[in-house]
């Protein structure tokens, strides 16, 4: 029964970071019908954008909370502008290309990001950048406290990622259903050209729409580095993979589905890897994309919409 | 006359290219020999994703993959048959016998990878497949490091060396004759219009599905046959040889000899290949160089260098154009 327990706090803990990255890729599907390749590796740049940050502030020498906060929203702000950027700069000028196109554009940058920071430093700058292919450790903002409640194994930092990840996504939820720009949002996904036509500015809605995914994103990255402090360029590539995995599982394009889809590839994995098949943790999503695709290829909540010409 | 004109047409490439073979064989030092090899198999590689990424309009990058399904089934049956002669051969000629046998079982089992990966993906719209096979190529990675049987992550080493000329340059051909002559077929003509509009095409009474599992195992199971060349040439088979490193690169192989444009890839695998030969020292941003050429090249020329089309349909040989006229009256 501990075990139980056990498997179940960790698989929510890592779900709920696999949602915060899958709400990102269903987003950005949304509004464009493109799979962003590059999403894991904003996820890799934000763990590496708050890694300097808490290095540039001191926060392994000196913890406190509001250098923590400050470090958060610092790098979900760079990982805002970068998701802006990649979107202004490689998929604008093919939004009416063919899609294939787009896709191999994604798949580069991808690769531009994850090999752009193997490259070794830059002298002369300061700081170690481009960091390099060597993995580097993320400074603890604060003490570790770790309580075991009938033998259960639960630290703040589980707590605090699993608070500020759910806090993040009712936030969503709320932006999603609720504001003007949500609004806009959702009638760009159902139609982006009457949705134009209808005084909705597409462009900034879309990109909007990847600054709230890539700040997801960089939030996910150092929600996660409390557990697994260890941060390095392809740290992005298998993490997008399952995130993805997520997403399609809960229905692509639906906000409420990756979350779900999140959660429940989390546990999935920890039931599994705990249970059965410990060295095989990392094929679980593929097997579960796999059946997912066989049975019901829109996902949970993922209505099927015949492609019209 | 008719069926002994058919059999020539299918044998005569080969007929041409096994003295050139023999030939460069002779003439190459150890060193080139090894460079001239490792591009006939880029060009397998590239030609054969090609038929996926070009002429059926599909998006794999998990091409290392199969290699890797179809080098571990190679190298299995060479060092399990190493030693033993077949009954009536003479040792050399028993294992070369040995070697085909490996490396049509190869394709055999990649190109099962390739159905089991591509019937569920394919049922649904290209991108899925991205996805799919860049996870398939790390699941890959995952079995074999926990297989002991495989080597785990240290692989199986001594294999013998049977990779030659020879063998690559007949690996080409066949790859190369399987791409030109699917293309011209019933099935290319299939893929071609899936390529254009897969809705129309369905329309049209195309077994979409079908026909697009059909060309995603057949590039499965040149790549397998990629594969198993690789590993008797560096005599060494480890999972490192077929990361997704290794498919990125296929794919820019594609993308930039024109996607659908079977001289294209061949152009752009010997260019790329050789290029990288003499880029060694500045190995670290080789993956950069191509990230940064993908994008570059999607941005201001997405056909690639040729495009759909062939190099002889941009330099126009005399006696060429004649036959391609022909071509397209029935």
């Amino acid at each position: 029964m501990i075990e139980f327990l056990q498997h179940l706090v960790n698989g929510l803990s890592v779900g709920t970071i696999y949602a915060l990255i899958a709400l990102g890729y269903t987003m950005v599907y949304g509004v464009l019908k493109l799979i962003n390749f590059a999403h894991g590796d904003v996820y890799m740049v934000g763990a590496f954008a708050g890694f300097y940050l808490a290095n540039a502030m001191g926060v392994g020498g000196t913890p406190s909370l509001a250098r923590a906060i400050i470090v958060f929203v610092g790098s979900m702000g760079i990982c805002a502008a970068l998701g802006v950027l990649i979107e202004r700069f490689a998929y604008r000028p093919l939004r009416h290309r063919a899609r294939l196109t787009s896709l191999i554009t994604a798949i580069g940058v991808s690769f531009l990001l994850e090999y752009g920071f193997q490259l070794p430093s830059i002298p002369g700058i300061g700081i170690p950048f481009p960091p390099g292919p060597t993995p580097r450790f993320f400074p603890e903002p604060f003490a570790r406290v770790a309580w075991e409640p009938f033998g259960l194994y639960i630290s703040n930092y589980d707590v605090v990622s699993f608070v500020t990840a759910v806090a993040l996504m009712l936030i969503l939820q709320y932006i999603v259903y609720r504001t003007r720009f949500g609004t806009s949002m959702r009638a760009v996904s159902f139609d982006s050209q009457v949705a134009g036509l209808m005084g909705i500015n597409v462009n900034r809605v879309i990109a909007y729409t990847f600054a709230l995914g890539s700040a997801l994103a960089a939030a996910a990255a150092l929600l996660f580095a409390g557990s697994r402090p260890k941060v390095d360029p392809l740290m992005g590539l298998a993490l997008g993979v399952k995130a993805f995995v997520a997403a399609v599982f809960g229905g692509i394009g639906n906000v409420p589905g990756a979350m779900v889809g999140g959660l429940a590839l989390g546990l999935a994995e920890e039931f599994v890897s705990g249970y059965a098949l410990s060295s095989y943790r990392d094929g679980i999503a593929f097997a579960l994309l796999i059946i997912v695709l066989l049975v019901r290829p829109a996902g949970l909540f993922g209505t099927f919409r015949p492609e019209k010409v | 006359m008719r069926p002994l004109r058919i059999v020539l047409r299918s044998a005569l490439p080969f007929l041409i290219a096994i003295p050139l073979c023999l030939a460069l064989q002779s003439v190459l030092s150890p060193g080139w020999s090894i460079i001239v090899i490792a591009a006939g198999i880029n060009v397998i590689l590239a030609v054969s994703l090609n038929v996926v990424n070009g002429f059926t309009g599909q998006f794999s990058i998990g091409h290392a993959g199969f290699a890797a399904v179809g080098a571990y089934t190679a190298a299995k049956i060479t060092t399990a048959m190493h030693g033993l002669q077949i009954v009536g051969l003479s040792a050399g000629v028993s294992d070369q016998v040995v070697f085909l046998i490996a490396l049509v079982a190869g394709m055999i089992t990649a190109a099962m990878a390739g159905f089991l990966v591509g019937m569920p993906s394919l049922r649904l719209r290209g991108d899925y497949l991205a996805i799919v096979t860049l996870g398939f190529n790390e699941i890959i990675r995952v079995i074999i490091e926990n297989t002991p049987f495989l080597g785990q992550a240290t692989g199986i080493s001594g294999l013998p060396r049977l990779t030659t000329v020879l063998w690559v340059g007949l690996g080409v051909i066949a790859t190369i004759s399987m791409a030109r002559r699917l293309v011209g077929s019933t099935h290319g003509r299939a893929l071609l219009a899936i390529r254009e509009d897969e809705v129309a095409a369905e329309a049209m009474g195309v077994d979409t599905t079908g026909y697009k599992v059909r060309a995603f195992v057949i590039a499965s199971a040149f790549a397998g046959l990629a594969g198993g060349l690789l590993v008797h040439l560096i005599q060494l088979c480890t999972p490192r040889s077929f990361t997704f490193v290794k498919s990125i690169e296929v794919v820019v192989m594609v993308v930039l000899g024109g996607m659908g444009s079977v001289t294209g890839s061949v152009v752009s695998a010997l260019v790329l290949s050789f290029a990288l030969e003499g880029l060694r020292e500045v190995q670290q941003y080789r993956m950069v160089l191509y990230s940064l050429l993908l994008i570059v090249l999607m941005l201001t020329r997405p056909t690639g260098l040729f495009g759909t089309r062939e190099i002889w349909d941009i330099i126009k040989l005399p006696g060429r154009r004649k036959a391609a006229r022909v071509e397209v009256t029935p």
